[in-house]
């Protein structure tokens, strides 16, 4: 696993308190993880944080599984 | 109207992370006060506080933990977690886990706060001034706004009747309980949960009270001396954390299922001041009318009265003010009561909870009548005046505890004075 993918992963267990588990490359934030429209929000901004990156609006709306988040911080971040 | 009784009750204080521990801690006279070493206090004026105790529950610690996800306390000022705490402790008590559609709209919450999530706001604005708007947190409003509370304990147990919040600084607690009585006697809702929350131990709030001359601060390195209501040494408040939340519920409603009854809310009195934003009245007419008020519609004596538990913060002004509006009050009396009115300020343990004290005094309220006792004025070494009442100096006395009067005033010149009654 990439060291973009652990990162994430590590952030999503963090916000959602989900168990590491289910933190799949396929889970979507609110089916799947039990987060509400404000948590995605949260952890889009722990991502820009954590990965010194800007991650526009519309972009984050098409931000809905794990796996969404680790392709769009592979290809955007560092 | 309607009658209306308390079925169940719930706090988180300084003296413990319950209701019981509380009240036990209060009548053996000990005092929740101590040196601020959450954070930097070296350049306050004021160094002490009345801090929750934490920890996993046992030994009467608070245990945030046992009422609200920690994931979910991340997102909120410590305030609605008190809320929380208090309103599941209430609802157990007084068995009521409302799960029919009926049930649950009859079922409201009205839970206030003084300041709310002062704490949460301060850190925020270090936020954006550090790092700009696009830092901060989707949940910084939702988490700090005074109403979450209520909103948040209807949430967590499905109480879909009426959702309101009071905001009327140290009268907090106190007014929402009135209020929510009315609604219930009203028939707005059958059950209620009323009353008060508050986490105002930050350097913001000790900064900014002190600076309004509120708090005490000649006693930094004696935190336990420091609150001592009608002491002639008293230099202002000590202030307190917490919440407290009690089950309102109509009569009939709670004979019906068969309910623990505390007591019947049977008086509720509001007055202003219209004099000064922080200085109560020098004539104590606005405390006087309160109480009156809440004196007629209990359609009592004010003789009969056996305990009045004091707003009594410890400050100068205040605490002589509230005595000779109470000695005009039981002035009034047609009867002559047999023994003196008991009047203490449980402020001198718990210090000043601001919009939680009210709640929590109407539970030492509560549990006076419950167990016939009245909980001590503590630190009364010198009295500034002398008054025929009797101040429970250092130690909780047993007398009879029928009828109890609870007075809360606030900044603004907010008063709000509530009667409770033995049932049965």
């Amino acid at each position: 696993m990439s060291d973009i993918a652990e990162r994430v992963k590590k952030i999503v267990v963090e916000h959602l308190g989900v168990e590491p588990e289910k933190v799949t490359e396929g889970a979507n934030f609110i089916d799947d993880l039990g987060a509400d429209s404000l948590d995605t929000v949260e952890l889009v901004m722990a991502f820009e944080e954590e990965f010194n990156v800007e991650i526009p609006d519309d972009a984050a709306e098409t931000i809905q599984t794990v796996g969404d988040a680790i392709k769009f911080l592979e290809k955007n971040s560092g | 109207m309607r009658r209306v009784v308390v079925t169940g009750l719930g706090m988180v204080t300084p003296l413990g992370g319950g209701v019981e521990v509380t009240w036990r801690r209060l009548v053996a006279g000990q005092s929740g006060a101590s040196k601020v070493t959450a954070f930097d206090v070296s350049d306050l004026a004021c160094r002490i506080a009345c801090s929750i105790p934490l920890g996993d529950g046992s030994d009467g610690t608070y245990d945030p933990d046992a009422w609200m996800e920690p994931k979910e306390q991340r997102k909120v000022d410590p305030f609605i977690v008190y809320a929380m705490a208090a309103a599941g402790q209430a609802l157990d008590d007084a068995g009521w886990h409302p799960t029919a559609y009926e049930d649950q709209i009859a079922t409201g919450v009205m839970i206030g706060s003084g300041i709310g999530g002062i704490g949460g706001i301060y850190d925020a604005s270090v936020t954006l001034y550090e790092k700009g708007p696009r830092r901060i947190s989707p949940f910084f409003i939702p988490g700090r706004i005074i109403n979450l509370a209520s909103g948040q304990v209807s949430i967590a147990h499905g109480l879909k009747g009426p959702n309101h919040a009071v905001v009327t600084a140290c009268s907090t607690g106190a007014h929402a309980i009135g209020d929510a009585a009315r609604l219930v006697a009203l028939g707005d809702a059958d059950v209620m949960l009323a009353g008060g929350a508050e986490s105002p131990i930050n350097r913001l709030s000790l900064g900014g009270f002190a600076a309004c001359r509120a708090l005490s601060t000649g006693f930094n390195d004696e935190p336990t001396r420091a609150s001592r209501p009608y002491d002639k040494d008293r230099d202002g408040f000590v202030m307190g954390e917490g919440a407290g939340v009690v089950v309102l519920e109509e009569y009939e409603h709670a004979v019906a299922r068969g309910a623990k009854i505390y007591a019947e809310v049977v008086g509720y009195g509001l007055s202003g001041d219209a004099y000064h934003i922080t200085s109560p009245s020098p004539d104590g007419d606005g405390a006087y009318r309160s109480m009156k008020a809440a004196v007629k519609r209990a359609g009592i004596d004010p003789g009969e009265i056996d305990y009045i538990n004091a707003h009594g913060t410890s400050t100068p002004l205040g605490d002589e003010l509230e005595l000779k509006a109470v000695e005009r009050l039981i002035g009034d009396a047609a009867k002559t009561p047999a023994t003196p009115v008991a009047m203490s300020s449980t402020k001198s343990a718990t210090g000043h909870l601001l919009g939680a004290a009210g709640a929590i005094e109407a539970i030492f309220s509560i549990l006076a009548i419950r167990d016939q006792v009245v909980p001590p004025t503590l630190n009364l070494d010198n009295p500034s005046v002398e008054t025929a009442l009797n101040l429970v100096p250092f130690e909780a006395q047993r007398r009879k505890v029928d009828i109890v009067l609870s007075n809360s005033f606030g900044f603004g010149g907010t008063n709000a004075s509530l009667i409770l009654r033995r049932v049965g």
